[in-house]
């Protein structure tokens, strides 16, 4: 996707559309934006809806007139939520980390002529074409002694072979003469990948690290595969708890003064969850509209 | 002293030079040592990829097993085919089936052409500002969990929402789409058409920036219209990427939206919302008939490995670089 700067004029043989196509045009476009923006702050709305705004209209919160953040400062006052969100934190953080460690590492490796490098990256690449299953799956981590353990939200999904792919593309892209150099002046390959190959690759790997990141931040299902204990759970299966299946929450109405609404601590929690992807978005789409990915995006 | 260090001064100098380049006579064990950081480097993942997604597939032996969890796979008794045999006359398990290619058909019919139209669009805005903005908008779902995602629909559709209140006061009778069976399988449609749509229009827009802007203005010259451009120049541009596309998504017939739909299924009820995914969740991790639903995924393993196989042969044949190339 190459977006110039002489794609912005109108090619002199293009018709100029008249007033019809030009409405339906911003109606259609105006229906999608909509669709895709209401929902969102539809729950902004009734986070910060207080008991009045609420029971006013049935439940349905178009703008809260009497805002507070008691919603908030429920869910932050410890308890589930704010355990989950612990949890969640340190899980995207820790699993980033070791996740980048691995791919780098494999997609560095593999980037070279190395012993045995060409079986390597097919025993990675296969793994595109099937999965163990759930049953497998399940039973692997539980022989391996990882149930009920926070490893078994990361370990079972550390490398993700279209990343790999993605980091090794762009490590062979690196003209080898650089890396051949800094090896006459005595470089050797771990060098050459700290001072070398990672400075000229900044972008991609804050791509991909924040690909990690958003999956990580997004899983649910890992965690209630392998936790069986609620008080470990993060983020993701607590909304998936309290708000899709409504359960009740406990601790709601702890803080001192009045309870905010059931339904506006629901909607706060919605709003933590997705506040993080929120925050990277703008990174992220800066990347994948340049195209740094779009070539590798196959299908 | 001597002899040794003859001998491997030319090894040394050719590692310091080129590395393809290494004498072809190294053993083993010297291209190895030669390469011992670089191997050291893959070693964590070659041994994610072996731990988590090779050996796993050993134990789908509990599909030939009377499985039972504190015996272990190895002491549970072998009982040959019955797990098939049973799968094949258990009702749930076609009804799982049939619900699965019912979705799958309905994604392919009204999700597959949605990113298609939203493409020619946004291809049809000139401005580039306006563009980014509108895209900025419409990739965004992509990034928010299912979990999210269902919660959003929920406060937007379900019984609270602005949609039955919209029924309610235009007098009509309030229906929560969230919770009506029958209208499961269009609404996990509707919410893949939500999420995805807007993401899955980058691959379309690359295609069509390249095409060649000369075959408009020559069939401009030629006093070839708006419509006329679309159907004989723009379609064309699309129709290489949009077959490789629905290949591929034909080859994925059989998974369909596993976190999406497992999120929804108890709604519903299994007869509206069981697709084979969530069947062998809550058949078999969750009620307890292992062997069973080990067979079912294991079938359903294999049709969707060949399935995924035979798509990217059919793709290669086409003349497109499939999944792996």
């Amino acid at each position: 996707m190459i977006d110039a700067a002489s794609v912005n004029e109108r090619p002199a043989w293009l018709e100029r559309e008249n007033h019809l196509e030009r409405v339906v045009k911003i109606g259609v476009f105006g229906v999608v934006i909509f669709a895709v923006v209401y929902p969102f702050l539809s729950v902004l709305a009734t986070s910060l809806a207080s008991e009045v705004d609420v029971v006013k209209n049935g439940g349905l919160v178009i703008w809260p007139e009497h805002p507070t953040l008691n919603a908030y400062r429920t869910i932050f006052a410890g308890g589930v939520v704010t355990r989950a969100i612990t949890v969640s934190i340190a899980i995207t953080a820790i699993g980033t980390l070791l996740s980048m460690a691995a791919t780098i590492g494999m997609a560095y490796g593999l980037s070279r002529q190395v012993w045995g490098g060409k079986y390597f990256l097919l025993l990675a690449l296969f793994t595109l074409l099937f999965t163990p299953g759930i049953i497998p799956n399940y039973l692997a981590v539980k022989q391996y002694g990882l149930l009920n353990t926070y490893a078994s939200l990361i370990l079972p999904v550390l490398v993700s072979a279209f990343n790999l792919v993605v980091l090794r593309q762009f490590f062979m892209n690196i003209p080898s003469e650089l890396l051949d150099s800094a090896r006459i002046d005595g470089a050797n390959d771990w060098d050459i990948l700290l001072r070398i190959v990672l400075p000229l690759s900044k972008a991609v790997v804050a791509v991909v690290a924040l690909f990690y990141a958003v999956s990580y931040w997004n899983d649910f299902f890992n965690a209630l595969l392998y936790l069986n204990d609620s008080s470990m759970w993060p983020l993701q299966l607590i909304v998936r708890l309290y708000v899709v299946q409504g359960a009740p929450l406990p601790g709601a109405g702890d803080v001192a003064g009045d309870t905010p609404p059931l339904q506006s601590i629901q909607m706060a929690v919605v709003v933590v969850a997705m506040i993080p992807i929120l925050l990277v978005y703008p990174f992220l789409q800066r990347y994948f509209t340049r195209g740094v990915l779009s070539g590798a995006i196959k299908g | 002293m001597s002899a040794v260090d003859v001998n491997q001064a030319p090894a040394t100098l050719g590692r310091a030079r080129v590395r393809p380049a290494a004498p072809a006579r190294a053993s083993v064990w010297q291209r190895i040592w030669r390469d011992r950081i670089m191997l050291l480097l893959i070693l964590p993942g070659v041994l994610y990829f072996i731990l988590f997604r090779y050996l796993p597939l050993l134990g789908n032996v509990i599909a030939f097993e009377d499985y039972l969890p504190f015996l272990g796979i190895t002491e549970s008794p072998f009982v040959g085919l019955a797990n098939f045999q049973s799968m094949l006359s258990a009702q749930a398990f076609w009804q799982a089936t049939a619900n699965t290619i019912i979705i799958a058909l309905l994604q392919i019919i009204f999700y597959f052409p949605a990113p298609i139209c939203l493409a020619l669009m946004l291809h049809g805005i000139i401005s580039t500002r306006v563009r980014r903005i509108i895209q900025n908008v419409v990739y965004l779902p992509h990034f928010i969990s299912w979990v999210i995602v269902v919660s959003l629909w929920q406060q937007v559709l379900g019984g609270s929402g602005i949609f039955v209140h919209t029924l309610r006061d235009l007098g009509l009778p309030a229906i929560n789409v969230m919770t009506e069976p029958g209208l499961f399988k269009p609404l996990v449609t509707a919410q893949l058409i939500w999420r995805e749509t807007g993401y899955a229009t980058i691959i379309y827009l690359a295609a069509l920036l390249s095409i060649d802007s000369a075959l408009y203005e020559a069939a401009v010259v030629d006093g070839a219209g708006r419509w006329q451009r679309l159907w004989s120049i723009t379609l064309p541009g699309l129709l290489s990427v949009t077959v490789l596309l629905l290949i591929l998504r034909l080859g994925l017939i059989l998974s369909v939206g596993f976190e999406q739909i497992l999120l929804q299924r108890t709604a519903v009820g299994p007869a509206a919302g069981e697709v084979l995914d969530t069947y062998v969740y809550f058949t078999g991790i969750v009620g307890g008939q292992w062997g069973i639903t080990a067979a079912a995924g294991l079938i359903k393993g294999i049709i969707g490995t060949a399935l995924v196989i035979g798509a990217n042969k059919l793709a290669h044949r086409m003349g497109q670089e499939g999944v792996y190339s």
